[in-house]
């Protein structure tokens, strides 16, 4: 075990991977010389040369249906978007190729791919570098879109992605890139993408969040443990699409009281699909109505007001005990 | 400091061997065997055949929309007859012809152009990637796949077809440059049939030719009379040597002419003249390649009969073959197959829900 950003755990999920699989190419904007921009590619040109991390044009649009082409040739691309705000430049070849090419050919061509993007705000960067847009990733069918929110899930997952038969869409959230260390085994550890986790158990509230917002989603429900006498519980979705519903309806069950966190914007969010989910499976168990804390529906603001714009603790802790006081 | 001219030296090399008439430049006629000739006499008439049954069958809703190859045989035959069955072909959606000679079956292409998705099955061997319908799309697929053939050492090649209207796509761009880069096995071949639905090829851009496209990317360009199905697999053979020998990339520019409607749901007389469509249609590409057998003793009006009967019948075949699997034989939950390796649970609680409407649906009727 050692201690690790999630940029290192990355990176050490994407060294043994290469290591194991000389199908594993990386490729995408100054991923190679320079390492990437957040470092998570560091090392790999050195050890693995530069036709396995491959530094590419700057087309966005180019490194993604590059990367199909090499996916269904049978390689295992891991495809770099430097930031999630870039990625329409290359959208259509996700849309259009990448998420149906098992589906429009019946199976004879797949495109087991990842494409890795820093996401989400948080660390006062230029405007275009702060979205959460995952749901446009997550309506497409034949998509995975994953969110690690540690470390030590952030480097199983990739391992998992870059194994995974179909096309991962990886978002890391980048303001928890550098924000805590975690312990990370040494030795290969892996997730199942499509599995949510349950990271704390309560009877009285259920929390649905992922990403950068487990944080603060965390640390209220320890306020509300503390200052209140209420045990919330918290899951941790993970996997975006396809949407484990299994843990937070049950949770529901037991519970009746839930708040949805996410940093996306609210109107026809991912608050919306799993609130959904709810009505569809736990309606008649639930005892007050849902509440979600978002980001609102403007456009990402600069950074001067990304704070306020952001969901956090205190946001969390007053739906939460506005949901328990009804 | 000095205002400097950069030179660079660039020409467009136009290669024709056929004349409009069916007559031979000697000089540059290919060396091939009599089989390999009427092989691609063949292929361009079933194409053509295959074409005009397709629109009758659409015609008649027996199938849906389709974009018609007639008048570009020699393109989608000269180029792809210049592969071998390991190399790659990377189509747009106005390759049947070349497709079919590649061994996409011709029951899968009518189930596909039927609205059957099990259509989009290309079989097991047949390294031909499914019709990508959007503009210029597919031209990075075949960069990723050269990429991986020389990554792993091997000499196939990746060729990728498009039109003239795919050269103002940004995909199309990107694909160049990124295959000049890298230096990778892909042979790029443009099918200017003059027309991007309604817009003429002179509006698409103002570049005196499409192969001159190639000379910002560091890749050479070369034109070719895209009706001339001997200058086309010269000019393809070529590129696919040299992508073989690790020289690179190369774009072709097939100048050829769309004779029919884009698709089926077009209506050409909106924005084009008969008489230029009849222009065209002097320079026929498989009248000029049978004039040309006819001169070297192949072929003769007993032999063209025959060969158009074997193509009816194997067109007639397939047409039968087809419809057989239309229809109610084919399973509406087919829909739900192939969208992941494993499907994940809501998508199978979806499944059913459609399976059980389907036999409410059946038992009212019963």
């Amino acid at each position: 075990m050692a201690r690790m950003t999630m940029v290192q755990a990355l990176n050490l999920a994407l060294t043994q991977e290469m290591e194991n699989n000389e199908a594993v190419i990386v490729l995408g904007e100054d991923v190679g010389v320079d390492g990437g921009v957040f470092r998570v590619t560091n090392g790999l040109i050195e050890k693995y040369g530069t036709d396995r991390c491959v530094d590419t044009p700057l087309a966005e649009g180019g490194i993604i249906g590059m990367a199909l082409g090499m996916a269904i040739y049978g390689l295992r691309p891991v495809a770099e978007i430097q930031f999630s705000g870039f990625i329409y430049q290359g959208f259509h070849q996700i849309e259009q190729h990448v998420a149906r090419m098992r589906w429009r050919s019946r199976g004879r061509f797949t495109a087991p791919m990842v494409i890795r993007a820093p996401y989400a705000a948080g660390v006062r960067a230029l405007e275009h570098h702060s979205e959460s847009r995952e749901v446009y990733f997550a309506h497409t069918p034949g998509l995975k879109v994953v969110i690690p929110s540690s470390p030590r899930n952030a480097r199983a997952l990739l391992v998992a992605a870059m194994r995974d038969p179909d096309p991962v869409i990886f978002f890391e959230p980048k303001s928890i890139y550098r924000a805590f260390r975690e312990d990370v085994p040494e030795e290969e550890e892996t997730m199942e993408i499509g599995k949510s986790v349950r990271v704390r158990e309560g009877d009285d509230l259920t929390l649905v969040s992922y990403g950068a917002m487990m944080r603060p989603a965390l640390e209220a429900a320890e306020t509300l443990a503390e200052e209140d006498g209420i045990d919330a519980e918290l899951i941790d979705l993970l996997t975006i699409s396809p949407l484990d519903d299994s843990l937070f309806t049950k949770s529901v069950e037991k519970t009746g009281r839930v708040v949805v966190v996410h940093e996306a914007h609210r109107s026809f969010g991912p608050g919306a699909e799993i609130v959904s989910r709810i009505i569809e499976k736990s309606f008649w168990y639930l005892e007050a109505p849902v509440k979600r804390v978002t980001g609102f529906d403007v456009i990402t603001p600069l950074f001067a007001r990304e704070q306020v714009y952001l969901p956090d603790y205190h946001r969390v802790l007053r739906a939460a005990r506005e949901t328990l006081s009804v | 400091m000095p205002r400097e001219v950069v030179e660079l030296s660039y020409k467009v090399e136009h290669l024709s061997i056929l004349d409009k008439d069916g007559n031979l430049d000697e000089a540059l006629e290919p060396e091939l065997t009599d089989e390999f000739l009427l092989s691609l006499h063949r292929w361009m008439l079933l194409g053509r055949r295959f074409d005009e049954r397709m629109l009758s069958l659409q015609r008649q809703g027996r199938i849906g929309t389709f974009a018609p190859i007639t008048g570009q045989e020699a393109a989608n035959i000269g180029a792809a007859s210049a592969l071998r069955d390991s190399d790659w072909m990377v189509v747009a959606f106005r390759e049947t012809a070349g497709e079919l000679m590649r061994g996409r079956s011709l029951v899968d292409t009518l189930l596909y152009y039927g609205g059957y998705n099990e259509g989009g099955y290309i079989d097991k061997g047949v390294n031909n990637l499914p019709v990508a319908v959007p503009v210029g799309s597919q031209t990075l697929h075949a960069v990723g796949i050269a990429w991986s053939i020389k990554y792993r050492g091997g000499d196939d090649v990746a060729m990728v077809f498009f039109g003239d209207g795919a050269t103002s796509q940004g995909d199309f761009h990107e694909a160049l440059n990124f295959a000049g880069v890298y230096q990778v096995p892909a042979v790029f071949v443009c099918q200017n049939n003059q027309w991007a639905i309604s817009v003429p090829r002179e509006q698409q851009t103002r570049s005196k030719t499409l192969a001159q496209k190639a000379l910002a990317y560091g890749v050479p360009g070369i034109q070719v009379d895209g009706n001339d199905v001997l200058a086309v697999y010269t000019a393809a053979a070529e590129a696919i040597d040299r992508a073989r020998t690790d020289k690179g990339p190369t774009l072709i520019e097939a100048v050829t002419y769309r004779m029919s409607v884009h698709t089926t749901a077009d209506d050409p007389s909106r924005y084009r003249e008969d008489e230029e469509v009849e222009k065209w249609a002097e320079r026929d590409p498989i009248t000029r390649f049978q004039i040309y057998l006819e001169h070297k003793g192949l072929l003769d009006d007993k032999k063209i009969e025959t060969l158009e009967e074997d193509v009816a019948q194997q067109i007639r075949d397939a047409v039968q073959k087809a419809e057989e699997v239309m229809g109610d034989s084919v399973d509406p939950l087919g829909m739900f197959d192939y969208m992941y390796a494993e499907p994940h649970g809501y998508l199978m609680a979806q499944r059913e829900e459609l399976a059980a409407e389907l036999e409410a649906k059946e038992a009212h009727r019963g």
